[in-house]
């Protein structure tokens, strides 16, 4: 599945409008957008790094780290916001000791928020990988890292 | 037939300089009822405010294209259509208006939405009283009242202070693209755009990475440009009063006004109102005056006894060394005089060692720097200098750029190089590294260090064959080109090939492009010279501009860019062992008896001793006093142990400088000098414009100037000619003696420096040399043969890498002067050695590691920078330190006419430690 860089440009001719369509390669085969990667794009398109990273900053696809193992993206919906939506972001960034849109020192866990998932009635929510979990507390926070903990422990030894 | 298609298929297109004569393009329009005069092709927003008529603007800056963002400068047509001054060009009959309730209620709306995002700090911010925004604010009557709806909390954005010269503090950005588009559009750099846009916008570096860690060069540009304080120099106090005067560092020239408080320079922003930088400076000319009041400065004469330096006053110093000089003969004493001082301070160094000491042992750095281009240009042309104008260089439809390095060198010619590509020319970089100008360069060539001969011998063979020559030049204007054309023939692709490494495809399309493009200009510098074959390196490139007929017109020619301030001048001085004042050969019976006649002596006139035979004869004690003025060879020369050697057999040494430097520490007596903030004179730069050099403030300590401390030296040994009051009166006399100056003097050159040659009052000076005849002796052009010579140390088993040094663009020289700049240090603080990833790995090192770098002349342990410049087998050094000295490596073997040492090549091996 993930092919190396010269594999993706070499199905482009490197042309400025190309940008997007590359970027977008480069993501789904390495599932981020590394500084490197974005230095050889550079190269190859003409165009200045600073541009394309202001380009890539634009668009909400695109991502300057690594997903984690375990992808947390929590709802920031109109409904899950007002059920507390960001005081759950800021308890999953004390728990896990990282920003929004950043992943862990270990790989294990990423962080992003998203407009909607879809299921208002169990506001808030997140999303962890493909799991649902809902009408969130802070305490749930503690709890659903815990399980994982476990999970992942279980499942090693 | 052939041959004539591929010439029109390579032909790019001409260009036609604009000679449009402007006053019959005026137009004329309505601006408030108001009848105006404007030029074709300029907008309403240019057109108003050169008639003094302000009309509110953010986001345009004169150098920049328009943009039209800000939405400030609305104003109203005769279509009743409100469009934005700085973007719409003016029309004859045009009736514009800039003030009505519809216009005002647009502007007002988007000067709020700006404000109301912007910290709002003025009496603290350092910008107050400077600020567009302040002035847009006041013009239209904005009430804080009506900002409240509109606020919110402002980006929480902490300031970046990382740069040791600016901070950059994005709160009260207002997202004007300013900043982008300098560093775009005029630097190319390109460390800057706008990221995360959308409501969090913001000025980003690649990687939202503090701007010291982009690839930010720190030049300033941006932050003379930025409307508002978000760009703000670290220390933005404002002076008392301001000097105009010439940078002190590379040969460019720029002129710039030292802002000075009390007695000291505080700040130096550049001006404007000249041809030659246009108010652009580099980080070192904006950013690199601190030398001038730094603490280590000297400020009494010292005289060494029983190994100390003991400060002693002037007087005693002074009696002191004529003492000393008056007991050694003539042909055993030498002088170096200074490219970075005044060509009058030069002037009194040569005058003294000729008059005084009976000896044209007088030589400068342009022996390790340019001196083949003065002999190889001499020859070929006549006169050995830039053969036309900075100016020129944005004109250019194709622009040569080998063994240079501007963007680092001399950023402001890098500019003008960057402008010129933007105007459509063709740009083909010569280097072995990929260095930043190749990214815009049309065609790269990446020649194995020291096979210029062989490349250029090469892309002439294809011009030739191509019949790509302008026969017609060639014919009226040239000599011995049959001799030239039968040296061609050995000089087939596949040789060229295998002796520089380019593909030969590249040869071709570089020849072709030169040959076909016109008018196409030559730049060039130590990347040419440096070498055992730099002379025939220059012969090569005069060959080449010659074929082409690229010679003696506007934005064509073979220009050498000088390294130092006043290069140039210390050459046209006479600072040289075999010429006079002006290049007045010394076997010339003509210039013999008109120096005789105005210095009332007997001059020797025989050749003297070039800077390296010096130190080779003072080895063997033939040499037993040396006087030098504001240099630095220990650092600056190869094989610094050689060097030390001969100075350590001195009998007596002298040093005047401004800084205690490596070699000062070798002297007997040491004199402290001014530095150029300090003293009136004038530089010449690299296109051999004589500027003034204006005194800011006064001598630090009881430093003196250098050419005083020269003529007292000559009084206290009782010779005449030596009694000058001040350094106009050394340029009046420069001007009777030396014909090609004799026109200039210092009222002429208050306002704008003049070219040399300038023969009398009225000879407005010579912006491009050879347009009629060349200075040689027949009046022509004169082809020379070649063949191509391997440098003098090629790489073997055991030293398997050529090393090849150059500057970086934070320092200069041996640092002396830069390295007492805090925030150049922080920036680049030690020499580096620049390998390729592959070189890396094979000796298994990596990034920022130090390492062994040893050559047969000694070792040194620099940190590793693994970069993609470099190609595989080359590393590259710079010189700036003598902590990592790398003149501890380089080979002295010289260029047999020049005598100038081999900096650019030598075989090192790197080891791991």
């Amino acid at each position: 599945m993930s092919k190396s860089l010269n594999e993706i440009l070499s199905t482009f001719n490197g042309n400025k409008s190309e940008l997007i369509p590359i970027l977008q390669d480069i993501q789904s085969s390495i599932g981020y957008l590394p500084e490197d990667a974005i230095i050889e794009v550079s190269k190859f398109t003409q165009v200045p790094e600073s541009e394309i990273y202001g380009v890539a900053t634009f668009y909400t696809q695109f991502r300057f780290l690594p997903v984690g193992k375990k992808h947390i993206m929590v709802c920031k919906g109109t409904a899950c916001h007002v059920k507390g939506a960001p005081q759950i972001i800021e308890g999953i960034e004390r728990h896990l000791d990282i920003k929004e849109g950043e992943v862990t020192f270990d790989l294990e866990y990423s962080l992003e928020s998203v407009g909607c998932l879809g299921c208002c009635a169990l506001a808030p929510c997140a999303m962890i990988n493909e799991e649902v979990e809902s009408n969130l507390t802070l305490k749930d926070v503690k709890k659903i890292f815990s399980r994982m903990k476990n999970n992942s422990n279980d499942k090693e030894s | 037939m052939i041959v004539f298609i591929n010439y029109l298929k390579n032909l790019g297109p001409i260009k036609i300089i604009n000679l449009i004569n402007m006053n019959e393009n005026q137009i004329t329009l309505k601006i408030d009822g108001l009848k105006v005069n404007a030029e074709e092709g300029s907008t309403i927003l240019e057109t108003a405010l050169s008639n003094n008529i302000y009309i509110p603007n953010l986001c345009y800056y004169p150098d920049l294209k328009p943009w039209g963002s800000c939405r400030l400068c609305m104003v109203e047509n005769d279509d009743g259509r409100l469009v934005t001054a700085c973007e719409t060009l003016v029309q004859d009959g045009m009736n514009i208006i800039t003030e009505n309730d519809r216009i005002n209620r647009v502007r007002k709306l988007s000067a709020e939405l700006l404000i109301a995002n912007h910290e709002v700090d003025c009496l603290t911010c350092r910008k107050n009283d400077d600020c567009k925004l302040q002035e847009v604010s006041s013009y239209l009557g904005i009430n804080r009242e009506d900002l409240g709806s509109l606020r919110r909390q402002i980006n929480n954005i902490s300031m970046d202070d990382s740069n040791p010269f600016f901070d950059r503090d994005l709160k009260k950005c207002i997202l004007c693209g300013v900043c982008v588009r300098t560093c775009n559009e005029l630097l190319g750099v390109k460390a800057i755009d706008f990221g995360f846009r959308g409501y969090d916008t913001k000025i980003t570096t690649f990687g939202d990475r503090s701007i010291v860690n982009s690839n930010c060069v720190s030049c300033g540009e941006c932050v003379v440009a930025c409307p508002v304080g978000a760009l703000v120099p670290k220390e933005p106090v404002k002076p008392a009063r301001e000097v105009k005067t010439v940078c002190p560092f590379c040969g460019v020239g720029c002129n710039i006004y030292l802002g000075i408080r009390g007695n000291q320079v505080i700040n130096a922003r550049g001006d404007a109102e000249n041809s030659i930088n246009k108010g652009n400076l580099c980080v070192k000319g904006r950013y690199g005056f601190k030398f001038i009041n730094h603490p280590n400065r000297l400020t009494k004469p010292l005289i060494k006894r029983n190994n100390i330096f003991e400060e002693v006053e002037w007087d005693e110093a002074l009696d002191y060394v004529a003492h000393k000089l008056s007991k050694i003969k003539s042909e055993k004493f030498a002088a170096i005089s200074s490219a970075r001082c005044t060509n009058e301070d030069n002037y009194a160094v040569q005058k003294f060692t000729r008059v005084v000491m009976g000896t044209n042992n007088v030589d400068n750095c342009a022996r390790s720097c340019h001196a083949p281009s003065v002999a190889g240009l001499a020859k070929i042309f006549g006169s050995g200098a830039m053969s036309n104008s900075i100016d020129e260089i944005k004109d250019s439809a194709c622009l040569f750029v080998i063994g240079t390095n501007p963007t680092a060198s001399y950023p402001v010619i890098g500019l003008r190089i960057v402008e010129a590509v933007k105007n459509g020319a063709k740009l083909i970089v010569a280097d072995p590294r990929n260095i930043d100008i190749c990214k815009h360069a049309d065609i790269v060539l990446n020649q194995i260090p020291g096979t210029d001969v062989a490349l250029l011998m090469g892309m002439m063979k294809i011009i030739v064959d191509d019949e790509l020559i302008d026969e017609k030049f060639i014919e009226e204007r040239c000599e011995n080109y049959n001799e030239f054309k039968e040296s061609l023939k050995e000089y087939d692709l596949r040789t060229v090939k295998a002796i520089t490494g380019v593909n030969k495809e590249l040869i071709v399309k570089a020849a072709r492009m030169y040959g076909s493009t016109k008018p196409a200009s030559i730049l060039y510098s130590l990347g040419i010279t440096e070498h055992t074959h730099g002379t025939e390196n220059v012969f090569a490139l005069g060959n080449l501009a010659l074929l082409t007929g690229n010679m003696g017109k506007p934005s064509t020619g073979v220009n050498p860019i000088r390294g130092q301030n006043n290069v140039q001048g210390a050459c046209d001085m006479g600072c040289l062992p075999d010429v006079f004042p002006g290049y007045q050969k010394l076997e010339d019976p003509e210039a013999i008896h008109r120096f005789e006649e105005a210095y009332k002596v007997k001059l020797n006139n025989s050749n003297g001793l070039m800077f390296p035979e010096m130190l080779e004869v003072a080895r063997i004690g033939n040499i037993k006093a040396m006087y030098i003025v504001g240099e630095n060879p220990v650092t600056s020369e190869p094989n610094t142990e050689n060097i030390k050697k001969s100075l350590k057999n001195l009998d007596f040494l002298i040093v005047q400088d401004i800084f205690m430097s490596e070699t000062a520490m070798m002297a007997d007596v040491v004199l402290p000098g001014c530095s150029f903030a300090e003293k009136d004179g004038t530089f010449t730069n690299s296109e051999r414009r004589v500027q003034r050099v204006r005194k800011a403030i006064e001598p630090v300590g009881e430093s003196r100037p250098d050419w005083l401390i020269t003529c007292q030296i000559a009084q206290k040994m009782g010779a005449e000619g030596f009694e000058f009051n001040d350094a106009s009166e050394i340029y009046n006399e420069i001007a009777e003696v030396a014909p090609i100056f004799g026109g200039i003097n210092y009222n002429r050159i208050n306002e704008e420096g003049i070219q040399w040659p300038c023969i009398d009052e009225k000879d407005k000076g010579t912006p491009i040399l050879h347009t009629q005849t060349f200075k040689t002796e027949s009046g022509k052009g004169r082809f020379i043969p070649l063949k191509y010579r391997p440098s003098a140390e090629l790489p073997d088993k055991e030293y398997p890498l050529i090393l090849t040094t150059g500057r970086s663009i934070y320092h200069y020289q041996t640092s002396t002067m830069t390295g007492a700049v805090e925030g150049l240090k922080t920036l680049y603080g030690e020499d580096y050695i620049d390998m390729c990833q592959e070189d890396a790995s094979s000796i298994g090192v990596k990034d920022n590691e130090k390492v062994k770098v040893i050559s047969r002349r000694g070792e040194i342990e620099p940190k590793v920078r693994i970069t993609e410049s470099c190609l595989t087998g080359v590393v590259f050094m710079t010189f700036h330190f003598s902590e990592s000295a790398t003149n501890i490596l380089t080979n002295s073997a010289l260029d047999p006419i020049s005598k100038t040492p081999e900096f650019k090549v030598c075989a090192v091996r790197v080891e791991k430690i």
